[in-house]
């Protein structure tokens, strides 16, 4: 028994490394175009695999990236259930600030409320006004730039500073030139731009229709002038904010208290916002607001879309798989068939049909590896850096490529295994014909 | 001379065409005694070279037995007749059957490999197989920069490395000028000469002439059967 596991392993080790002895001269004196366009075909299918799915997904990560970095960080105050506004903010705050793992917070006032433009000019009074509605929210700007990334989405003017007492900054999807839907109630700002008065009523019952457009249903709050500073373009929900000085929003919405409506914490790098949000639940910050880390604060449509994006991604590397596999099978075959005179000849003078398979799928593996290995030169060193650099502008965000090194090793490794199968199977086909037959052509 | 190293008893080898049935070997009986030097000869289709292939073990005959050295040859599985061919034969092919990646050295090294002998043991029969072919100095030339008799001294090099028992040879000089098949078939007479069984399968008479014992197929069956020498 001992002898034939001996022979067993002998025999299989002598096929292996005379499958070897033979994949590497036929490799090396193959046809370089041949050989190259195999390789080609295996790195557009690697790239086929890795790409589309992370251009799929990349384009929710984008949306992603930009909802933490303009808006949540990486945890989110906000206020619990038919609550106006968090009580005892200034207690919570304190608590995250001595968290040994917050970097910063900006606490945020928010109310809904309505601009108002061009009302110095209007003439007919039976003309509707050029009005928007949207959440107004009040920040420290300095807490704010330390927290989120809103200075950068700046599309035109500048930032708040802490003396901009009767400026604002509008979101993007308020004016009608960055949102060019006519809808039957939308109502957006047009002919606004940096440096423009325009006025700034509290309250109204502003309401926000599917497109992210606001419609206006009413008006009857503190009414303000102010200076349009900059407009702020971020392709998340922030684009329907109105942004202002904290200090100066207080007074409209009789907020004396320093009560505020949201808390977003960033959190140093590396840190766990599970860890951080336990920590918080147990200071007490739970009792009076809802405590979130980023993940558990994306809007439901965004989860699904996400949810929905991966499978798709999922799908289509699947069949790009199956592409690949049959991809190889032919090109291994039709190798296979046109040298089965060879084979014959191989079998014909004793070389084991083991040792010819393994040829075969050592040259598998060899287009396989070399064509993954450009592909991954490829993805990690021009796809990637490119697309961070110059995302897809998609209307909701901006796409980049999102392929990370674990999940990649673990397609190309599918991909390998797929191609070692697909590699095989023709081999095997063609050894097993009659050797008599294969060398006669017959 | 000895006792038989081949020996075929009622051999018949028959391929079906759809309906029909083409019988190309019609009950040979046949033995070759070690060191023989045997041409099998005949004219197109008398079934020369798929006695060849029978006796070679690179096909099985419809029926009838071949015994090599004793053994029953028919009863081998296919991964045993390969390993058989390896180990206990050799073949000169007549369009010499040279992988066409490989060097001489390399075609010639490969089924001494698949033997388990080291790659040194190997690469140093190899180099005794081409030097003793008169091919020392075309070692690490392909197949194409070879001439057709360079291309058939490596497959006879290829043949005799590993020492097997018998060489068989289908029409080894057919692709030759007269003068490169005169050097070919020297190479098989002077092994001959060393006590190698040689089986041959030529359609020159004058070839065949060279040989210890010429048999003559006709229509599948052996017409005539007699010694040179």
């Amino acid at each position: 028994m001992l002898k034939q596991r001996h022979n067993f392993f002998t025999e299989w080790w002598q096929a292996a490394g005379v499958g070897w002895f033979l994949a590497v001269r036929q490799i090396r004196r193959a046809s370089f175009t041949t050989t190259g366009l195999i390789i080609f075909v295996m790195t557009l299918t690697f790239l086929n695999l890795v790409v589309v799915s992370g251009i799929l997904v990349g384009l929710l990560q984008g949306s992603t990236d930009a909802y933490v970095k303009t808006y949540s960080g990486d945890i989110l105050i906000s206020t619990l259930p038919k609550k106006t506004y968090i009580e005892n903010s200034q207690g919570i705050i304190s608590i995250a600030k001595n968290l040994p793992w917050t970097k910063s917070l900006s606490a945020r006032y928010i109310e809904s409320g309505s601009l108002e433009a061009g009302y110095k000019t209007r003439t007919n009074f039976r003309d509707d006004p050029n009005t928007a509605g949207g959440q107004v929210v009040g920040i420290d700007p300095v807490a704010e730039a330390e927290t989120t990334d809103l200075p950068s989405k700046i599309v035109e003017g500048t930032y708040l500073t802490k003396s901009d007492t009767d400026s604002i900054l509008i979101g993007a999807n308020m004016l009608k030139k960055y949102l060019p839907i006519d809808a039957p109630g939308l109502s957006l700002l047009e002919n606004v731009n940096v440096g423009d008065k325009v006025r700034l009523t509290i309250g109204g019952g502003v309401t926000l229709d599917a497109r992210g457009g606001s419609i206006v249903t009413g008006g009857g709050g503190e009414t303000k002038e102010f200076t349009v500073k900059g407009i702020v373009k971020s392709k998340t929900d922030i684009d329907q904010r109105i942004f202002m000085l904290d200090s100066s929003l207080r007074p409209l919405i009789g907020r004396g208290d320093y009560n505020v409506d949201e808390i977003a914490i960033r959190l140093k790098p590396g840190a766990d916002p599970l860890a951080a949000k336990a920590a918080l639940i147990k200071a007490g910050a739970g009792q009076t607001a809802r405590i979130q880390t980023w993940q558990e604060s994306l809007p439901k449509f965004l989860k699904d879309i996400q949810d929905t994006f991966a499978f798709l991604g999922n799908v289509m590397g699947s069949i790009s798989l199956v592409v690949a596999a049959i991809t190889v099978f032919i090109v291994i075959f039709i190798n296979a068939i046109t040298r089965r005179k060879f084979i014959g000849i191989l079998k014909g003078i004793g070389i084991e049909g083991k040792a010819i398979e393994v040829a075969y799928v050592i040259q598998s593996i060899f287009y396989a590896i070399t064509g993954i290995a450009i592909g991954m030169v490829i993805v990690f060193f021009f796809l990637k850096p490119y697309f961070a650099a110059h995302p897809i502008d998609f209307p909701f965000s901006d796409g980049i490529l999102v392929a990370e090194i674990p999940g990649t090793f673990i397609r190309a490794l599918i991909l390998l295994i797929a191609t070692l199968i697909a590699g095989y199977i023709p081999a095997k086909l063609v050894v097993r014909q009659n050797t008599l037959d294969s060398i006669l052509g017959r | 001379m000895s006792q038989p190293i081949i020996k075929a008893e009622n051999l018949i080898k028959s391929f079906k065409s759809g309906s029909s049935e083409l019988v190309v070997l019609k009950g040979l009986d046949l033995s070759v005694s070690a060191g023989e030097f045997l041409a099998i000869t005949g004219r197109s289709g008398s079934g020369k070279s798929t006695m060849l292939y029978q006796l070679g073990l690179l096909d099985r005959p419809t029926s009838g037995t071949i015994e090599i050295e004793g053994l029953d040859v028919g009863k081998l599985s296919d991964e045993e007749r390969t390993r058989f061919r390896l180990n206990e034969l050799g073949y000169v092919f007549q369009d010499y059957a040279l992988l066409p990646e490989l060097s001489a050295f390399e075609n010639v090294l490969l089924p001494l490999l698949m033997q388990g002998l080291t790659k040194l043991a190997a690469g140093e029969k190899a180099k005794l197989a081409l030097e003793k072919i008169g091919l020392s100095s075309r070692f690490n030339n392909l197949p194409s920069q070879l001439s057709g008799g360079e291309q058939q001294r490596v497959s006879i090099a290829r043949a005799i490395a590993h020492e097997p028992k018998i060489i068989f040879a289908d029409e080894p000089t057919a692709n030759l000028d007269a003068e490169t098949a005169k050097v070919v078939l020297d190479a098989f007479l002077s092994l001959n000469a060393d006590g190698q069984t040689i089986v041959m399968v030529t359609h020159e008479p004058e070839y065949a002439a060279l040989t210890h014992r010429i048999v003559h197929l006709a229509e599948g069956i052996i017409e005539e059967d007699g010694k040179n020498h």
